[in-house]
C-alpha cells in the first residue's frame, strides 16, 4: 500500500498542468521524431535530448518520459505502413502488418498496435511500480562485488548472447570500453587516454556518443545507400477496429504483454525475442477462424501481439534500468545518459535518493502512455503524411539537431568535432555489422565498472578474495558460466543443425512456408 | 576480468541467393588495424601512469586488460577475415543494400559537417546552423537550393531563440550579435 501513496503522491506532481504540458509535448515530439522514417526509438530519445536541457529535472523527466514511449509507438507505425522495419524490435509487427495495410486494413492494423501498446505498456509500467522498488531496496544492500558482477553478467550477455556474432559483440564491447576509459582518471586524477586533449579531461560524454552512432553514423550509412525509388505508402484514415478485431486481438495483447515485460526486465532482454516468441505463440494458436484471415496474409494477431511484447518489454527494460542502473538496450542507455545528463547518479540508490523524482517519472509514465493513445488515434492520418518527406531533407535535418545537440550542450566547436569523429565511427559499425548496443554499454558501464572493482578490491587491499566474497556475485559468476558455456556444450551435443536464434528460426520458417 | 576469450568466429555469414564480390574485405582488414592500434595506444598510454598509495588496483588495469583484449580481437578479427569472414551490413527504411555505396555523397556530407565545425564557433549557430541543413540536403540529392537554405536558415534562427527564450541557453550568436 505504500507503493500506492507513492504513486498518489507521484501523480499529483505529474498532474500539475505545466508537467501536464510536457508530458503532452514529450509525446507529440517523440511520435513524431519517432515516426520519421530512418529514425528508430534510440535516434528519437537521443535527438531530443537537448530539448530537456533548461528544464529542471523533475519536467525533464516528465517529458522524457512522453519522448520514449511516443518514439516506441511511432516506429510501429513506420514500420506498418512502409515494410521496411527499421529497428529489430519492430521486425514481428512489419510482418503481419504491412500485409494487412497492403489488404486495405491499415487503419485496423494501426489501431491494435496503438491499443495495443497502451495495454502492455499500462500493464508493464504498473509491474515497474511494484517490481523496481524491492529490488531497488535489495539492490541497496548489495555491496560492490555483487554489482561488479551484474556489470559483467549484462556485458556479457549483450556480447556474446544476443546478435549473430560474438567475435563482432565483444568488438563492439571493448571499442565501448575504450571509449569510456577517455578522461582523467576517477581516483588519481591523470589523464587516460587523452590524446593530449585537455577539452576530453571530464570524459566523453555518453549524448554525444550515442547522438553521433545514432543520428550522424545513421544519416551518413544511409546517404551511401540511399534508396533512390521511393518506398510504397500506404495511405491511411482514422485507426479503429470492428469488434471480431477487438475479439482477436485482447488475448494476444495480454500474451505478448506476459512475454515481453520479463524479457525486458532481466538484463538480457531487448524487445527483439519476446517479440518473435510472441509472433511464434500467436501463429501457432490461430487455427484460422471462417473468414479470417491467415498468418502470412495480414492477421491481426500477428500485429498486437508482437507489438504488446515489443512494448510490455520497453516497460521492462525500466525495472534493471531504475532499480540497478543497468540498460539493457540501446534506447533505455540514451535514457541512463539522459539521467546522467542531469546530474542524477543512476543506481540502486537512485529510488532512496530521489523518492520524488522517481515516483513523478512513473506517473507520468503512466499518464503519458495514456496521452499516446488519445493523442495518436485521431493523429494517424498526420503521422503517415510524414513519411513522404523527401529523404534529402530528412536526412539534412537530422545532422542539423544532432549538431545543435551537440554544440548546445557546452557550445564548444569541439564537441561537434567530437560529434563527426563519432559518427564517423557509427558509419564505420554499420558498415562491419557490429553490434550497436554492447559498445554504447561498454562507454556508459566501463568506468561505473571500474570504480566498483577499485572499490571492491581496496576493501579487500587487493587480495583477490574480494571480488568473490558475496554469495550474489558468486550466482552471477556461476551465471555467466552457465551463459557462456552451455551454448558450447549444446552444440557438441546437438550438432544438428537446431536453429537457436530468431534469425535462424524465422529463415527457416519461412523456407517452410514458401515450399 | 573473466570474461572468456570469444570463441572462433563463425564461419563468414555467406551470403548464399545474392553473392557480391567474393574474396577478402579489405576495407574491414584496415578497420580491425585501426582497432589494434587504438589498442595498443591505450596499451602504451597507461604504462605512464603513476599507481597511487594505497590504490591496490590502480589507474593501470583497466587500460591494460581493454587494450590487450582489443588488440587481440582485431588480431582474431584480421584472421577471421582473411579466411573470409564477410560483415552483414546493417539493413534500414531508406538503406538500398543492394546499391554500391555512394562515396561521393558520404564525402561532401562529411565536408559540410566539418565545415560546420570550423565555422561555428566564427559565424554563430543561426548562420552555419543554416548552411548545414541547405549543404547536407544539397549533398543528398536536393536541387532545391533556394529553398532548403530559406529553411534552414528559418530553422537555425528559430532554434537558436527556442534555446534563448524556452531554455534560457544562449548560444553563441557569432556575427549576428546584436541582429539576434
Amino acid at each position: 500500500m505504500e507503493t500506492l501513496s507513492l504513486l498518489g503522491g507521484g501523480m499529483l506532481d505529474a498532474l500539475t498542468p505545466m508537467n501536464l504540458a510536457w508530458a503532452c509535448i514529450g509525446v507529440l515530439l517523440g511520435t513524431f521524431v519517432g515516426v520519421l522514417p530512418g529514425v528508430g526509438p534510440a535516434m528519437a530519445v537521443a535527438l531530443l535530448l537537448p530539448v530537456t536541457y533548461g528544464l529542471d529535472v523533475t519536467s525533464a523527466l516528465i517529458m522524457f518520459a512522453g519522448i520514449y514511449y511516443g518514439g516506441m509507438y511511432g516506429g510501429s507505425t513506420t514500420s506498418i505502413l512502409l515494410n521496411t522495419p527499421g529497428e529489430s524490435a519492430s521486425v514481428m509487427t512489419a510482418l503481419e502488418g504491412n500485409k494487412m495495410a497492403k489488404a486495405g486494413r491499415a487503419a485496423q492494423a494501426l489501431a491494435t498496435a496503438a491499443i495495443g501498446s497502451f495495454v502492455a505498456g499500462t500493464i508493464g509500467t504498473l509491474g515497474v511500480i511494484f517490481f523496481a522498488p524491492p529490488l531497488a531496496e535489495f539492490a541497496v544492500q548489495i555491496g560492490a562485488p555483487s554489482y561488479f558482477a551484474i556489470m559483467l553478467l549484462s556485458m556479457v550477455l549483450v556480447s556474446a548472447v544476443l546478435g549473430a556474432s560474438k567475435l563482432r559483440g565483444f568488438l563492439g564491447l571493448f571499442i565501448g570500453l575504450a571509449i569510456g576509459l577517455v578522461g582523467l582518471d576517477g581516483s588519481t586524477a591523470q589523464p587516460r587516454a587523452m590524446l593530449g586533449l585537455n577539452q576530453l579531461a571530464e570524459g566523453i560524454d555518453v549524448v554525444v556518443v550515442a547522438v553521433g552512432l545514432f543520428a550522424v553514423g545513421e544519416a551518413l550509412w544511409t546517404a551511401a545507400h540511399l534508396r533512390r525509388k521511393p518506398l510504397q505508402i500506404i495511405p491511411v484514415g482514422r485507426p479503429w477496429m470492428g469488434k471480431d478485431d477487438w475479439r482477436r486481438s485482447w488475448k494476444p495483447w495480454l500474451r505478448g504483454t506476459a512475454l515481453g515485460f520479463p524479457f525486458g526486465a532481466v538484463p538480457a532482454g531487448g524487445a527483439e525475442t519476446p517479440t518473435f516468441l510472441s509472433y511464434v505463440a500467436e501463429r501457432k494458436l490461430a487455427k484460422g477462424g471462417k473468414g479470417r484471415e491467415k498468418f502470412g496474409e495480414g492477421a491481426i494477431e500477428g500485429v498486437a501481439g508482437p507489438e504488446a511484447a515489443n512494448n510490455a518489454s520497453a516497460a521492462g527494460t525500466l525495472v534493471p534500468l531504475l532499480a540497478l542502473g543497468l540498460p539493457v538496450t540501446a534506447t533505455s542507455a540514451v535514457m541512463l545518459a539522459a539521467i546522467q545528463g542531469y546530474g542524477i547518479t543512476p543506481g540502486p540508490t537512485l529510488m532512496t535518493d530521489q523518492p520524488d523524482l522517481i515516483w513523478a517519472l512513473l506517473a507520468s509514465l503512466l499518464i503519458g502512455n495514456a496521452l499516446l493513445l488519445i493523442l495518436n488515434l485521431p493523429l494517424a492520418p498526420v503521422w503517415a503524411k510524414l513519411l513522404r518527406i523527401p529523404r534529402p531533407q530528412l536526412y539534412a535535418g537530422i545532422l542539423f539537431f544532432a549538431s545543435l545537440g551537440a554544440y548546445a550542450f557546452r557550445q564548444q566547436p569541439f564537441d561537434v568535432a567530437l560529434l563527426v569523429v563519432f559518427g564517423a565511427l557509427g558509419f564505420a559499425i554499420r558498415r562491419f555489422g557490429i553490434p550497436v548496443l554492447p559498445l554504447i554499454l561498454g562507454v556508459i558501464l566501463g568506468p561505473l565498472m571500474e570504480a566498483k572493482l577499485r572499490e571492491a578490491l581496496d576493501l579487500s587491499s587487493g587480495d583477490l578474495s574480494g571480488l568473490f566474497n558475496e554469495p550474489i556475485a558468486l550466482i552471477v559468476y556461476a551465471i555467466i558460466v552457465i551463459v557462456v558455456v552451455a551454448p558450447l556444450v549444446w552444440s557438441r551435443v546437438a550438432p544438428t543443425a537446431t536453429p537457436t536464434t530468431p534469425h535462424e528460426v524465422l529463415e527457416k520458417d519461412r523456407q517452410e512456408v514458401g515450399s | 576480468m573473466s570474461t572468456t576469450s570469444p570463441e572462433a568466429p563463425t564461419p563468414a555469414p555467406a551470403p548464399e541467393e545474392k553473392a557480391p564480390e567474393r574474396g577478402v574485405d579489405v576495407g574491414q582488414i584496415v578497420f580491425a588495424g585501426v582497432l589494434g592500434v587504438a589498442g595498443a595506444y591505450v596499451v602504451v598510454d597507461a604504462t605512464s601512469l603513476n599507481i597511487g598509495f594505497a590504490d591496490p588496483v590502480g589507474p593501470r588495469l583497466f587500460p591494460y586488460v581493454i587494450g590487450g583484449v582489443l588488440i587481440a580481437l582485431s588480431a582474431i578479427w584480421i584472421v577471421a577475415t582473411l579466411r573470409g569472414d564477410r560483415a552483414e551490413p546493417e539493413d534500414g527504411e531508406d538503406v538500398d543494400l543492394d546499391q554500391k555505396s555512394d562515396f561521393a555523397t558520404v564525402g561532401k556530407l562529411a565536408a559540410v559537417l566539418v565545415a560546420n565545425v570550423l565555422l561555428v564557433g566564427v559565424l554563430g549557430w543561426a548562420v552555419t546552423g543554416g548552411l548545414l541543413f541547405a549543404g547536407a540536403a544539397w549533398s543528398l540529392g536536393s536541387r532545391t537550393l533556394v529553398r532548403d537554405l530559406l529553411v534552414g536558415v528559418v530553422l537555425a534562427v528559430l532554434s537558436w531563440y527556442f534555446f534563448y527564450v524556452a531554455l534560457g541557453v544562449p548560444l553563441s550568436p557569432g556575427i549576428l550579435d546584436g541582429i539576434l
